[in-house]
């Protein structure tokens, strides 16, 4: 059995209360029992409570099985990108320096490269991943296009990924808010690491509520509500 | 004798917190759970749906449990690693016995023994210094059918007037909030009413963190056009992208709604048909609103004017609303006024009891709600009947089938009795479901008092901090060991089920309290075989009561998926039998009928109007001083329970935040000269405690933050103050004035302690 070609990962970080169910939960995955294959990381703790669920997107063209010098990193005919094969694998840490989202991981101990591969026995098998049924925000959602449609209004799901020069379609979407994904069709990534990021970028940390620009009022984020706040003496 | 029989460090070596970890048969990946059981979590008042997996009598793992209603197979950090709770190292297979010479100052003894011994103890300080010798103290986290038992224990074989619980630190400000405006003491509506709803107001809820699951709800309201409204004192992962953000100083959250609502009368966004034709005292409240005006409103609690008008203004004028709150503004001296603040913002809204708009309090523990309404409260008989009220009394003494004269009056609350503890008043304890040491505030007063019993016993399942004061333990059941039913934070009764037996010698809670009782040769009344046949009386006793459960049966609670209470066995207009009714969802709609208002309007008063209720604003007990400057405040962090005797256990919750640290604002670690990580001084009037910083400008800079799950010096509330709420008597754990400082080095547990312990 494959993946139903009707349904489709979702994530959502401006969703995500980084609570780690995600990850507990892949560890209980009955492929991979003891071991996680996603990562949950706060995008600047000092300065906010953001943090960003990572998921393996599943590229149209998979960066880590081009730089597979073993060829060992195969995408399946419904679209998932699956952990090296064993017998090819030769722990070399390609995939983990080319991968542009930073998802695949190095097992030293088993000498092997493993990564989310969409809960493939549940997926296959009828299920939502492991992640995306007790997500408690569902910041991660599993679904189809006309679910994430009807649930979602305020956002739109982009797949479309700019990396410098190179631009990547994923089989994951993110969702992004409506108003801004208007005008920046690619969420540009590495926008995220300069100065003073092109106008088009959309940078998540600084991506505001969707009901913000209706009311006028500030998000936490933007603005520091503290300021007037008095440091005791 | 209840001092401890050794040194901590060897009791923690024996008896732990040590950590489990996913191994063996938990770790295959070939081998085939037997049987999936629906149940809940154990924990949190969410009481989300999961199916546990058994092999062997061990519960080796989870599958979510989608077709649940509430939670849809959602779980956080807890839910999902919550089984690694059982066939743990740490576990109690047997009685023990206080032994200082033994290892760990305990020693094994023969089940029966240990009962025979409690029964004797009990007898004897009974004898010599009359009934209320012992005392009780209960939990919220017990299924229904325990909690009911434990107030029936107390008063009838015990004849103690002396029993109370931990709800004590949880749910009683907004519980008697909500007496006294709505006569009954329930969330509103089901959480499903929220989708499509035009505002919400979270005061003082880490929802993200505390209650996840109702995340989703939230965001799911917001997808649907609602804005969202946060009030805390830190910036938590909902407030971090909510549409208005009231960053209230702590304890100051009964003028902020009083400046809101002066406002939107002002402004005239209240609705006069409603608070004419279904409320009284309004007059009252607006008088009190008139001495805030908006400067003195942003002055006092801090938050920005305009963010104030904005609040009174999306509130005043939305068309439907919910509004929610939790310990952040009721874990205050002054919390039930803070309740009632937040009630009269939704009762000058007129926008309640309607499928868009709600009013709630999210319960922090697994039965917050079940736990407060059957008699384990030292004011209360089950049904959320009052003992001293001549009607209740007699009726429950009626089915108990004892004489009402024998039935004692009102107790005291947890904290009084362990004054009266303190005092020599109290003698003896039975505790279950309670680790004071840890959750009461001035810890080192709570250990003075456990020091002085005479007779300390406590039925638990992993040796508690408190535990480790008794003389004798009785080996209790985890959750997962027993059945019974809890009614969660929306008011749904759903049921616990058995997934696996008790292992060793261990014994269902609700056998234990039977075996005590019939050793002490009183066992009329305690001779249930099962949960489902103390439901069946408790069924009996709540009828006619507010809190009515006559209607709800097992069969009931599992086919619906949950039932909302009141559910009756009798028509409440006509008396007439009812084969099956509903439950009641929703609160106080338009023209509903409820036995005591008995149709004169949707509230449970005799007129059947909701009670407007002055909300004073009154400063904290041991505010900022010259002194003390900086506030503290205290809550939960996402990995871990309450005092976290069941999660300091579990390895992968323990690695995800393993220790507290003390949050506090660059402005304010910067005129400390305190960095990120720094080992870190906080003291207050009480005692003072070391862990590390942790530097963010998500908490206001006049604030600091330590969560409360970890015991001896890294416990928080040896620094709280024992301050309660004079209608209450919780306790106010969510601010006091205190200093801070960088330490000189690591404090001493540091090199001594694992992280957990």
């Amino acid at each position: 059995m494959a993946k139903p070609d009707s349904l489709f990962f979702f994530i959502d970080p401006s969703r995500c209360i980084g609570c780690q169910a995600c990850v507990h939960a892949c560890t209980e995955c009955d492929t991979h029992r003891g071991d996680s294959m996603i990562h949950l990381e706060y995008v600047d703790r000092s300065r906010s409570t953001q943090t960003v669920p990572v998921v393996c997107m599943h590229c149209e063209q998979p960066t880590c099985a081009e730089v597979c010098p073993a060829d060992a990193i195969k995408r399946t005919a419904d679209g998932v990108v699956q952990s090296a094969r064993k017998p090819r694998c030769i722990a070399c840490g390609n995939c983990v320096l080319a991968c542009p989202f930073g998802v695949p991981e190095l097992y030293d101990e088993r000498k092997i490269m493993m990564k989310c591969d969409m809960c493939y026995d549940r997926t296959s098998a009828g299920k939502k991943p492991m992640c995306a049924t007790v997500c408690p925000s569902q910041a991660l959602f599993f679904g189809t296009r006309e679910q994430i449609d009807q649930l979602r209004p305020q956002s739109i799901p982009t797949n479309r990924f700019q990396f410098g020069g190179q631009a990547i379609t994923t089989g994951v979407f993110v969702m992004a808010p409506r108003r801004l994904a208007a005008p920046a069709p690619l969420v540009d990534v590495t926008a995220a690491l300069d100065d003073r990021p092109p106008a088009r970028a959309v940078r998540l940390t600084l991506v505001p509520p969707p009901a913000s620009d209706r009311t006028g009022a500030a998000p936490a984020d933007a603005t520091d509500p503290f300021a007037a706040v008095e440091v005791p003496s | 004798m209840a001092t401890l029989p050794a040194d901590p460090q060897q009791i923690i070596e024996r008896f732990g917190p040590h950590l489990s970890s996913m191994s063996g048969v938990r770790l295959s990946t070939s081998v085939e759970p037997e049987r999936l059981v629906k149940t809940h979590c154990c924990f949190c008042g969410q009481q989300c749906g999961i199916q546990l997996k058994t092999r062997d009598n061990v519960v080796i793992g989870f599958e979510p449990w989608e077709d649940f209603p509430f939670n849809r197979g959602m779980l956080c950090p807890k839910g999902v690693k919550r089984y690694l709770q059982g066939a743990h190292p740490d576990r109690l297979l047997t009685a023990l016995e206080r032994s200082p010479s033994s290892p760990g100052g305990f020693r094994s003894v023969p089940y029966a023994d240990a009962i025979a011994r409690v029964a004797r103890e009990i007898e004897r300080l009974q004898t010599v210094h009359g009934p209320d010798a012992v005392g009780v103290l209960g939990g919220a986290s017990l299924t229904t059918e325990k909690t009911y038992l434990l107030g029936k224990f107390a008063r009838m074989c015990l004849r103690t007037r002396y029993i109370d619980y931990n709800g004590r630190l949880c749910m009683v400000s907004a519980g008697a909030a909500n007496k006294k405006a709505f006569g009954i003491d329930r969330t509103t509506s089901p959480w499903s009413d929220m989708v499509g709803t035009e505002v919400i107001w979270v005061a003082g809820s880490n929802v993200a963190e505390c209650s996840p699951i109702t995340t989703n709800y939230l965001w799911q309201a917001r997808e649907q056009g609602a804005r969202i409204i946060i009030q805390d004192p830190r910036i938590t992962p909902v407030a971090r992208t909510c549409d208005l953000y009231l960053p209230v100083r702590p304890g100051r959250d009964a003028a902020l709604f009083a400046g809101v609502l002066r406002i939107m009368i002002e402004r005239d966004w209240i609705d006069h048909a409603f608070i004419e034709a279904s409320t009284t005292g309004f007059d009252e409240v607006a008088a009190y609103c008139r001495e805030w005006p908006l400067a003195r409103t942003a002055d006092v609690t801090g938050v920005p004017a305009r963010s104030i008008l904005q609040a009174a203004e999306w509130w005043g004028t939305a068309t439907s609303s919910f509004l929610f709150h939790a310990r952040g503004i009721e874990h205050h001296s002054n919390g039930v006024q803070n309740a009632l603040g937040t009630i009269n913002l939704v009762l000058a809204s007129g926008r309640i009891g309607t499928p868009k708009s709600g009013y709630g309090t999210i319960v922090g523990q697994a039965n917050g709600q079940g736990g407060r309404e059957h008699g384990q409260k030292c004011d209360q008989l089950p049904g959320w009947r009052d003992i001293s009220v001549p009607e209740h009394r007699h009726y429950i003494a009626g089915v108990w089938g004892m004489d009402e004269r024998d039935l004692p009056g009102p107790g005291v609350d947890a904290y009084e009795m362990f004054r009266k503890i303190d005092a020599g008043e109290i003698k003896a304890l039975v505790a279950i479901c309670f680790n004071p040491k840890i959750s009461l505030p001035d810890a080192s007063f709570v250990t003075r008092a456990l020091d002085k019993l005479e007779f300390f016993t406590a039925i638990d399942f992993f040796l508690s901090d408190t535990a480790r004061h008794a003389d004798v333990v009785l080996p209790g059941s985890l959750q997962e060991e027993d059945e019974g039913t809890v009614t969660q934070v929306e008011g749904r009764i759903i049921k616990i089920n058995k997934a696996i037996p008790c292992p060793g010698e261990a014994r269902e809670d609700w056998r234990i309290v039977q075996d005590v009782a019939r050793a002490l040769g009183r066992e009329r009344g305690f001779t249930f075989d099962s949960p489902r046949a103390i439901f069946e009386e408790l069924r009996v006793a709540s009828k006619g009561g507010v809190a009515d459960y006559s209607g709800v049966t097992y069969e009931k609670v599992e086919r619906e998926m949950g039932v909302f209470w009141p559910c009756y066995s009798e028509d409440p207009r006509s008396g007439a039998p009812l084969a099956d009714h509903p439950g009641t969802p929703r609160l106080f709609e338009p023209g509903s009928y409820n036995p005591v208002a008995k149709g004169a309007g949707p509230f449970y008063f005799p007129d059947g109007r909701a009670r407007f209720n002055v909300a004073e604003y009154r400063p904290p007990v041991d505010d900022a001083s010259e002194e003390y400057p900086v506030l503290l405040t205290t809550g939960r962090v996402v990995s871990q329970f309450l005092s976290g005797t069941q999660t300091r256990r579990i390895g992968p919750l323990v690695r995800q935040y393993p220790e507290p640290r003390v949050e506090m604002h660059p402005r304010l670690a910067g005129t400390l000269g305190i960095a990120d990580g720094d080992w870190t001084t906080v003291e207050t009037r009480r005692g003072s405690m070391t862990v590390r910083a942790s530097v963010v400008t998500t908490i206001r800079p006049d604030t600091v933050f330590v969560p409360y799950h970890w015991a001896g010096p890294k416990s928080v509330n040896q620094l709280t103050v024992a301050a309660q709420d004079p209608i209450s008597r919780i306790p106010q754990y969510k601010v006091c004035g205190c200093r801070v400082r960088k330490a000189d080095g690591p404090p001493p547990y540091a090199a001594a302690l694992e992280p957990q312990q």
